[in-house]
């Protein structure tokens, strides 16, 4: 009798199961697979859109593909500048949020404001505010005097990389801040008073108490941001389309227009696959070190 | 080791919030005062004033003679032990109490004697390496504890550090404190609202309620002496019997009875009876000054029966009467008598304590 009821058990189990496995088989495994398939094949106008076999060569090509590389090295660049600058001022905006002061309710929601906003709004403000002739920028600077003629933000490589790292920070900073508000929430206030009694400084508290109880909110939002920074496509084809010269082009919109501009879809779906394994390995890694430092913050 | 005084200490929040409206006392080295009251009492309010976690509104929190008021927790050289125990999870046991030594830039090597010491005594040798979170409610207590004792502080303060424990696990911490702090010739104030733990520990007692100081005694004296129907009716139990009766002449009636004013004050039209249920016995046959009543619930409580009784002549005057369980009775009528050097008077709308007699 044990085991029939065992038995049943287990197939309402995955009976429970088959709806989501299935959504994920189609949604993720399906798509993947595809991807990985697609690879191996030279699929372009060169073969008249037609499939043919070639192996690895997508990949023989994308290790001598300077473009490929250089898209590497602006994804990187962009995602570690922007991530730490989002934490960094994400953290000071959690922290002044966490205090109580009168309106903080209002403040709060408004401090959000900027993360719930669409993308293409914001890539086209921000690509106004830096527009070289009418931008807001250039209009203070030349004000101020610190410059005597008006920059070309978005026409030059280094200048262009840094508006659309500031026009992401704008946008996702609010995005950190909630997610490391809720962790400072969690930590209860008299391990500071303990601390305080202790004789700790309000920045030895915030060293000793705040930093190791938060790290897995900070890593936790690092993790989600690292991936949706990695994939940056809509606010940089907005604002510059990768240009000028593919100064700003990371890999997503490199991706986009091997497959979408020079129907190149075998070199295409390479780049992909490419791309999937890096984010996997530092996903991977950053899990592990999530599971370390949540054994290592113990239970409160 | 230092004498901790507090001097008109007032703390306003708000007109209407004032958790601590005038307090002045002060505890010399080797005393264990207890701060116990009802919730709201203000005796959280005044620790954390001491603490430095909180900044009076008005008056002084004097250590050594010296005015620390304006100072920060950090630099009053005070342990606290939380009720939550506040201890830091992220680190070992080692470092929870090795926290405050470092801060103040101790050598490591005098930091790990004072631990050292102190883990011995405590019993923590073995769980020095552990976290918080792998500790029992006891152990960690004993952390906090711990955490206190290597400050070797000028004054210890501690926050109703037994009510997170069960019952059983209660009883013998509590015993353990009384020999921690016996040990120490620092002064310590202890906020409870359990008066069990105040009477066990304290060589003072002091009794809040409302922001104000009701009495502050030996807990022997704040058991036979309450100083007003508050502290009569708060300390002991089961509950002091307090009961509100009319005078003539010399007596204060009860039901039928006739219970003798001490000659010690003026008859006044009213007078608050106060006798304890564990000194009303019943009376023995020659005895003139009695209180007769029909019974109406008995509570049986192992060692001793708490009997409550209608008194006789009267509407709804009850009395309990905490009797022995050998003691029996006959019928549902009993005849108790209140010995005069265990009954309490106190003045109607005052409730402040009548002069006993010499």
């Amino acid at each position: 009798m044990s085991s029939t009821l065992e038995t049943r058990e287990r197939r309402t189990g995955w009976l429970l199961l088959a709806p989501a496995l299935i959504l994920l088989a189609l949604v993720y495994a399906y798509p993947i697979a595809r991807s990985l398939w697609l690879s191996l094949f030279n699929q372009n106008l060169g073969t008249e859109l037609q499939p043919v076999f070639t192996g690895l060569d997508n990949y023989v090509r994308m290790s001598g593909d300077g473009r490929f590389w250089q898209s590497i090295l602006n994804t990187s660049v962009f995602t570690v500048a922007s991530v730490l600058i989002e934490l960094v001022i994400g953290m000071g905006i959690a922290l002044v949020l966490n205090q109580s002061f009168p309106g903080r309710g209002a403040i709060r929601t408004i401090a959000i404001l900027p993360w719930a906003l669409p993308t293409a709004l914001i890539g086209t403000t921000w690509a106004w505010i830096f527009n070289d002739q009418a931008g807001i920028v250039n209009d203070i600077l030349l004000r101020l005097g610190l410059i005597e003629t008006g920059i070309n933000w978005l026409g030059n490589p280094l200048p262009a990389l840094l508006s659309v790292i500031v026009a992401d920070v704008w946008k996702t900073t609010p995005f950190i801040s909630i997610l490391l508000l809720a962790g400072l929430q969690s930590i209860p206030g008299d391990l500071y008073e303990a601390h305080a009694i202790d004789g700790a400084s309000p920045w030895q508290s915030f060293r000793q108490i705040t930093l190791p109880l938060l790290m897995p909110q900070i890593l936790v939002a690092t993790l989600f941001r690292f991936a949706q920074a990695f994939g940056i496509f809509d606010l940089i084809q907005v604002m510059t389309s990768g240009g000028p010269g593919g100064a700003t082009e990371t890999v997503s919109i490199y991706i986009y227009a091997t497959v979408m501009r020079y129907l190149d879809f075998g070199y295409g779906a390479a780049l992909v696959v490419v791309t999937f394994v890096v984010l996997v390995l530092v996903m991977a890694i950053a899990a592990f070190f999530l599971s370390k430092v949540r054994a290592a913050t113990g239970d409160r | 080791m230092a004498k901790l005084e507090l001097i008109h200490l007032n703390k306003t929040y708000t007109p209407k919030v004032i958790p601590v409206k005038d307090l002045t006392l002060s505890v010399e080295d080797h005393e264990f005062l207890t701060l116990l009251g009802p919730s709201g009492c203000g005796k959280s309010t005044t620790l954390r004033m001491i603490a430095g976690l909180e900044q009076p509104t008005r008056g002084e929190v004097r250590i050594g003679g010296q005015d620390v008021s304006r100072k920060s927790a950090g630099d009053r050289n005070i342990a606290m032990v939380f009720q939550s125990y506040a201890l830091y999870p992220h680190m070992s046991v080692y470092d929870n109490m090795a926290s405050g030594l470092k801060l103040r830039k101790m050598p490591s090597g005098e930091i790990r004697s004072r631990i050292e010491e102190v883990s011995r005594f405590l019993g923590l040798k073995d769980l020095l390496d552990r976290r918080p979170g792998k500790l029992s409610g006891g152990q960690r207590q004993r952390v906090a504890l711990g955490r206190a004792l290597v400050r070797q502080p000028d004054v210890f303060l501690l926050d109703e550090p037994l009510s997170n424990l069960d019952a059983l696990l209660r009883e013998q911490v509590r015993a353990e404190l009384k020999q921690i702090f016996a040990s120490q010739a620092t002064p310590v104030v202890y906020v409870t609202h359990d008066q069990t733990e105040a009477m066990t520990l304290s060589s003072q007692v002091a009794l809040l309620n409302d922001g104000y100081l009701q009495q502050l005694a030996s807990p022997k004296q704040i058991y036979s002496q309450p100083a007003n129907r508050f502290v009569a009716g708060f300390i002991g139990s089961p509950q002091m019997n307090l009961l509100e009766l009319p005078c003539r002449e010399n007596y204060a009636l009860l039901g039928n009875s006739k219970i003798p004013l001490p000659t010690s004050f003026a008859p006044p039209p009213h007078v608050v009876l106060g006798i304890r249920p564990e000194h009303a016995r019943i009376a023995r046959p020659e005895e003139a000054i009695t209180v007769t009543g029909t019974i109406i619930l008995v509570e049986h409580l192992g060692m001793s029966n708490l009997v409550s009784l209608r008194v006789a002549g009267s509407e709804s005057i009850t009395v309990r009467a905490l009797l022995s369980a050998e003691q029996s009775w006959q019928g549902n009528q009993i005849t108790l008598a209140f010995p005069p050097e265990h009954t309490h008077w106190f003045h109607v709308e005052t409730g402040d304590r009548l002069p006993d007699a010499e």
